[in-house]
């Protein structure tokens, strides 16, 4: 058998009829007026990032002027995830906007739970028990882990980093997993309610979260060797987005983002509410206000969260979650059923809702992102007159065309990247 | 428990300073669930709120959050609310200016004190319809820039919007694509010259025109 040729014709042949040499000229839309090299001129260029973009953590849209390759501008859109919540809070029973407070900040659910069940609680001077406090303390720092893990993950992804995102990516399926098995959701937890908590932990899951605290840090530590020192993730991070300390303070800045700068206010020392003041923990503050303190900042508050966990699961002694006030808290069903005063208590509250006495309260929590503040204002309705989000990544994304100031186009990728945006709570 | 009995008294001696400062400036001061509330009259509100911020006994350096508040019952005043706080000395005051729901909403933008109240005012203004007097770049932005159907948080906005869902389908189906870009943007560089000739003109002549 001879072996077969096959003639292939190229679709763009090299030499043209005449055997001169084809060249395809790449600016072949380009109008016959103007030159091939029109676009290295003076002209600013307009670069549209997103809203569908991965490295805008979300649909965040950035319009960016360029001139060449150096930001002159950066103007962020945002938006494209409203959904309304504080106009719907005004129409739901304090408990019912508990689900709602879930799908702002979505990935620290259930710290996002807690503020607002203790924002209605200022509302009416409600003292909770000492466990509750203490599950709540614990939900607060289990969702900072898990929303510092997002954050570095995917920033590391930003930056080229693929490995250490699987790492933590595991990790924080190990918190999925107790917040599940504690509330039956991953994602929607819903796990506070005003007075206590949605329900008691289930019998074994205190040694799940033990096991967490002691096999975490050596996790931790990993992710630091490939970080810390990493020349690359040193490079791209060090000197890059900076803000001082009185900008940042002036921009209304918060959480790690206020920290990194060097301006030592965490609310959980400088505030202390559910009893932080008890636990020894250690407040990270940064000096440069670059990406890279920024990084170093929330690396060590995991480490010190665990800490926290750890003291809270010593303190933890069984006991009631709910407090025993009839106007928040349903009676036992027993005493429903067989006391006329408990039985108008439990008709009340399941007809009418809570009913707060006339007034305000704005209540503000460290959140892994910033400080997360709910402004409550009653007029003594089941429902609230207003009810506002103060979202800490929609301030400090205000600060992002600040920091972009003079970047390169690839780092406003990593800044945009370092402030921690969630849109769920930006465009609320 | 001690701390905040005393950051309290610390909002108090601010109150009070204030009522010196500002005797008729100063509406009405409020105890609700021990935060401390002052009412100031529109007229001297931002020179308060800068007095508060610059004077070295106050030091209100950090704007927590502006909002704000319209009532159920249309008696009240409507309030803009700004949640001030001292970082240095660890105090929180809120401070608040009454408006009449009925009449122009309009305060003084306080911008030029805290950067941080760009957005919470363009905030403001999207969901309330409050303007601020001097704000730069007091776009909507929640909502998208030619929404024309109100300002959503307003107590005479339903629930469901003034409009049917089948208007609100259409209205977005045929939205101006300029409009997915502000005006500001369509003025830089390569972009201006694939504008039709109006819209240049438009830009040319004072940027975003009149607020609507």
């Amino acid at each position: 058998m001879t072996p077969r040729t096959i003639e292939m014709q190229l679709s763009t042949p090299t030499l043209d009829a005449s055997g001169q040499v084809r060249t395809v000229p790449l600016g072949i839309a380009r109008r016959p007026s103007e030159s091939v090299h029109d676009d290295f001129g003076a002209d600013h260029m307009l670069v549209n990032i997103g809203p569908q973009h991965p490295a805008t953590h979300g649909v965040l849209r950035l319009v960016v002027e360029l001139e060449g390759e150096t930001v002159k501008r950066v103007i962020p859109h945002i938006g494209y995830l409203h959904s309304g919540f504080e106009k719907l809070g005004e129409y739901r029973h304090y408990n019912q906007i508990i689900p709602l407070t879930d799908r702002t900040d979505y990935l620290a659910p259930m710290a996002n739970n807690v503020a607002f069940a203790m924002a209605a609680e200022a509302l009416m001077g409600i003292e909770i028990t000492e466990r509750c406090r203490l599950l709540r303390v614990i939900a607060c720092e289990m969702s900072r882990i898990i929303s510092h893990l997002v954050w570095a993950g995917t920033t590391g992804i930003d930056l080229g980093a693929f490995t250490p995102f699987l790492w933590m990516f595991e990790e924080r399926e190990r918190i999925y997993n107790l917040q599940e098995s504690w509330t039956g959701a991953r994602l929607t937890t819903s796990v506070s309610r005003v007075g206590g908590m949605m329900a008691d932990t289930p019998e074994g899951w205190e040694e799940g979260l033990r096991d967490f605290t002691r096999t975490f840090p050596k996790v931790l530590r990993e992710v630091d060797t490939m970080f810390t020192r990493n020349a690359i993730w040193c490079g791209r991070t060090q000197d890059v987005g900076v803000i001082s300390a009185e900008e940042a303070i002036n921009y209304s800045l918060s959480g790690p983002m206020l920290r990194a700068s060097g301006v030592d206010y965490d609310v959980r020392k400088d505030r202390p509410y559910l009893g932080y003041d008890e636990f020894d923990f250690d407040v990270p503050v940064g000096e440069h206000g670059d990406i890279y303190d920024r990084y170093r900042v929330r690396l060590e508050e995991m480490f010190q969260s665990v800490r926290i966990l750890e003291q809270a699961l010593d303190r933890l002694e069984p006991g009631p979650i709910n407090v025993s006030d009839p106007r928040v808290i349903l009676p036992p069903k027993s005493q429903a059923m067989s006391e006329m005063e408990a039985m108008i208590f439990h008709f009340k509250q399941v007809m009418e809702g809570i009913t707060p006495p006339a007034g305000e309260a704005y209540v503000g929590v460290e959140n892994p992102k910033g400080e997360l503040g709910y402004y409550l204002v009653s007029d003594g309705t089941a429902k609230p007159v207003r009810w506002r989000i103060r979202p800490p990544s929609f301030l400090n994304l205000a600060a992002l065309p600040k920091l972009c100031e003079g970047a390169m186009l690839s780092d406003v990728i990593a800044i945009n990247a370092s402030v921690d945006i969630v849109m769920g709570e930006i465009d609320r | 428990m001690n701390e905040s009995v005393t950051a309290a008294d610390d909002a108090a001696a601010s109150v009070a300073a204030l009522q010196a400062r500002f005797s008729d400036g100063v509406v009405r001061h409020r105890l609700v669930n021990g935060q401390h509330v002052v009412h100031l009259a529109p007229g001297t509100a931002k020179a308060a709120l800068a007095w508060l911020q610059v004077d070295p006994a106050q030091r209100f350096n950090y704007l927590t959050d502006i909002t704000c508040v319209e009532y159920r019952d249309p008696e009240l005043e409507l309030e803009v609310v700004y949640q001030l706080r001292s970082l240095s000395r660890r105090v929180d005051l809120r401070a608040k200016i009454g408006l009449d729901p009925e009449g122009p909403l309009s305060v003084e933008t306080v911008t030029d004190l805290w950067k941080g109240a760009e957005w919470l005012e363009r905030e403001v203004w999207d969901m309330f319809g409050v303007v601020f007097r001097g704000h730069g770049d007091l776009r909507r932005i929640l909502m998208w820039e030619t929404y024309a159907e109100g300002h959503p948080l307003r107590k005479s906005f339903p629930l469901r919007g003034h409009w049917s869902r089948a208007e609100q389908t259409r209205q977005a189906l045929d939205a101006n694509p300029e409009a997915h870009y502000s005006l500001e943007e369509l003025s830089i560089a390569e972009a201006y010259r694939e504008l039709p000739k109006d819209v240049q003109a438009r830009l040319a002549e004072s940027g975003r025109g009149p607020l609507p």
